[in-house]
């Protein structure tokens, strides 16, 4: 049973408006799947359904072979919630809090203190547990949010947005949590912070208009745009006219784009045709030319770029601005 | 039921861990007091009963019950709490059910504290204390039906406000539905089984009854399919605007 998640041609209308349209991805056990999509684009939907908080319109999900829509209580069971912005009863005290959502989750009363001294070490929590959750600062609320998702061992975890509104430490420390939790579980988290795709996702699932637009790795994405394995030369202006013509020579170059510098250099971005490897090819002509460069390097576009060019659908959209 | 039992042991420490509890039960206490002593001229009468304390509690009721319930849904939805609660494994009943026994049972706390009253009369006289007990019945009776409508209006919206207003409008209603000022209106017209039905909802002629000591079947029957109306109508509107 190494497929946890597995959603099928999940859908959700609102009245008129269809904010997911058969959506269908399957999350494995030691995958760490990164749901993408611009704001609106229903991933807070999906990830409601999968849940069983809102019920789908039509389709369903299977969570750990139980089916969301005939026994939603098993479904809840075994995930591991995180809702946006990690809603807690503000009134409660960390402990208190905890404990609630322990017991609800069927823990043994002597077995409560237990994880959650657990939990609070691995959160860092162990300052704050007496305190009321609503004096505490958004980090420590975030990590709150996780230790509720995590205090009956979920086989699954769903976090909405988990860094949201982190300063870089705590994300670094939430990141590293989700990392070490990895290989035991099947995770689902939505993000709009792309580095953090590369830094723990192995594998990506992009939405837009309530539709699954692309399926794969970090990698997978970037070799959708068309200055995958572009290289960048950067000199002087004055060389930049002559280096131009003789770089868009090359067999393997599809085009050149220039870009003013400022202390009058240029910027030449060559991007392959059909993604081939440029870097060999380009060195070699800079030196045989005598190219006077200052900097060669791979420039291949980043999974922003990526983003935008399956989100937009727009090539234009995804060429480097600045 | 194990389930219900968490969600409402949650939900009445919450009642407590603001000043919320204690401002309701000061005030609660002080307007029976005041409504029995002053405005029902308890003493003047000479009669050692708890008549005018139990003939003003509805419109009491009117004010404070909604105010009690108001919360109960209209603050899970706007805080988004709601979600959280939601995606544990209990089911919306259980979660209504929960949230409406803590509140039932924080009136019954408050109802309590009012048996200062109760130790007068029996100080002054010798008051058929067996009456009194079942007007005390009846009025936790109406307390729940209140509160039923009260979370009904609360899962309704996202506002406390209006949950408070609409719960108590929709309760006035439901106190009055005997009284000839609202009877009056279909008598002209309605098909008298219709006024029958009407009358038959009135929360004062059933209350009157109770607090008279005459216990029927039919009133707690009443009172009772009434909560079951309500919660089960709550439950629909819960699952209904979840995500509203």
């Amino acid at each position: 049973m190494s497929v946890m998640v597995e959603v099928d041609r999940l859908s959700k209308s609102f009245g008129d408006f269809c904010a997911v349209n058969e959506v269908s991805l399957s999350v494995r056990k030691g995958e760490v799947l990164g749901f993408l999509g611009p704001n609106g684009a229903g991933k807070t939907t999906t990830m409601r359904m999968i849940s069983g908080f809102l019920s789908p319109t039509s389709g369903t999900a299977r969570v750990c072979d139980n089916d969301v829509v005939t026994d939603p209580i098993a479904v809840k069971r075994s995930i591991g919630y995180m809702p946006e912005g990690s809603p807690s009863y503000d009134d409660m005290t960390v402990a208190s809090f905890l404990t609630f959502i322990a017991s609800v989750r069927g823990i043994a009363k002597s077995e409560i203190p237990r994880r959650i001294a657990i939990l609070s070490d691995r959160l860092d929590l162990g300052s704050v547990l007496e305190r009321p959750i609503e004096v505490l600062s958004k980090g420590y609320k975030r990590r709150v949010g996780m230790a509720q998702a995590l205090i009956h061992d979920p086989p699954v975890l769903i976090l909405d947005e988990p860094t949201d509104g982190l300063d870089p430490n705590q994300k670094y420390q939430v990141r590293n949590l989700i990392g070490e939790m990895a290989a035991e579980k099947a995770i689902i988290i939505s993000t709009h912070v792309l580095e953090e795709v590369e830094a723990i996702c192995t594998r990506t699932v992009i939405i837009g208009q309530g539709r699954v637009l692309a399926d794969g790795t970090a990698n997978d994405l970037l070799r959708r745009l068309p200055e995958y394995h572009a290289v960048s030369v950067v000199l002087p202006t004055l060389a930049a006219a002559t280096a131009a013509t003789v770089l868009r020579q090359l067999p393997s170059v599809a085009a050149v784009f220039e870009t003013p510098l400022p202390e009058d250099r240029t910027r030449l971005r060559l991007t392959p045709r059909n993604g081939v490897v440029l870097l060999d090819e380009v060195n070699k002509a800079v030196r045989f030319n005598a190219i006077p460069a200052s900097e060669i390097y791979l420039d291949g576009g980043t999974l922003d770029d990526a983003f935008r060019l399956i989100t937009t659908g727009s090539a234009n959209a995804a060429i480097h601005a600045a | 039921m194990s389930q219900i039992r968490i969600i409402a042991r949650r939900e009445l420490t919450a009642y407590f861990t603001t000043p919320l509890a204690f401002v309701f039960i000061a005030i609660f206490v002080a307007l029976t007091g005041a409504f029995t002593f002053y405005i029902g001229h308890f003493f003047d009468r000479n009669q050692a009963s708890l008549d005018t304390f139990f003939q003003y509690l509805p419109w009491l009721y009117l004010m404070l019950v909604p105010a009690v319930a108001m919360r109960l849904w209209a603050e899970e939805r706007k805080s988004g709490t709601i979600e959280q609660l939601l995606t544990l494994p209990i089911t919306t009943t259980d979660a209504v059910l929960g949230k409406f026994l803590a509140a039932w049972l924080f009136c019954g706390i408050a109802l309590a504290m009012t048996f200062p009253l109760w130790l007068t009369v029996n100080v002054l006289g010798s008051p058929d204390n067996g009456v009194i007990l079942i007007g005390y019945v009846g009025a936790f009776l109406m307390a729940g039906a209140f509160l039923s409508i009260g979370i009904c209006m609360s899962a309704l919206t996202r506002n406390q406000i209006i949950a408070f207003i609409a719960g108590a409008v929709v309760c006035f209603l439901f106190t009055l539905s005997g009284l000839d000022l609202v009877l009056n209106f279909f008598r002209p017209w309605a098909p008298l089984a219709l006024i029958d039905v009407i009358a038959s909802m009135s929360f004062l002629t059933r209350f009157e009854a109770l607090s008279r000591g005459v216990i029927e079947l039919r009133d707690l029957v009443f009172f009772l399919s009434l909560m079951a109306f309500w919660l089960f109508a709550t439950v629909m509107a819960v699952d209904a605007r979840k995500a509203a």
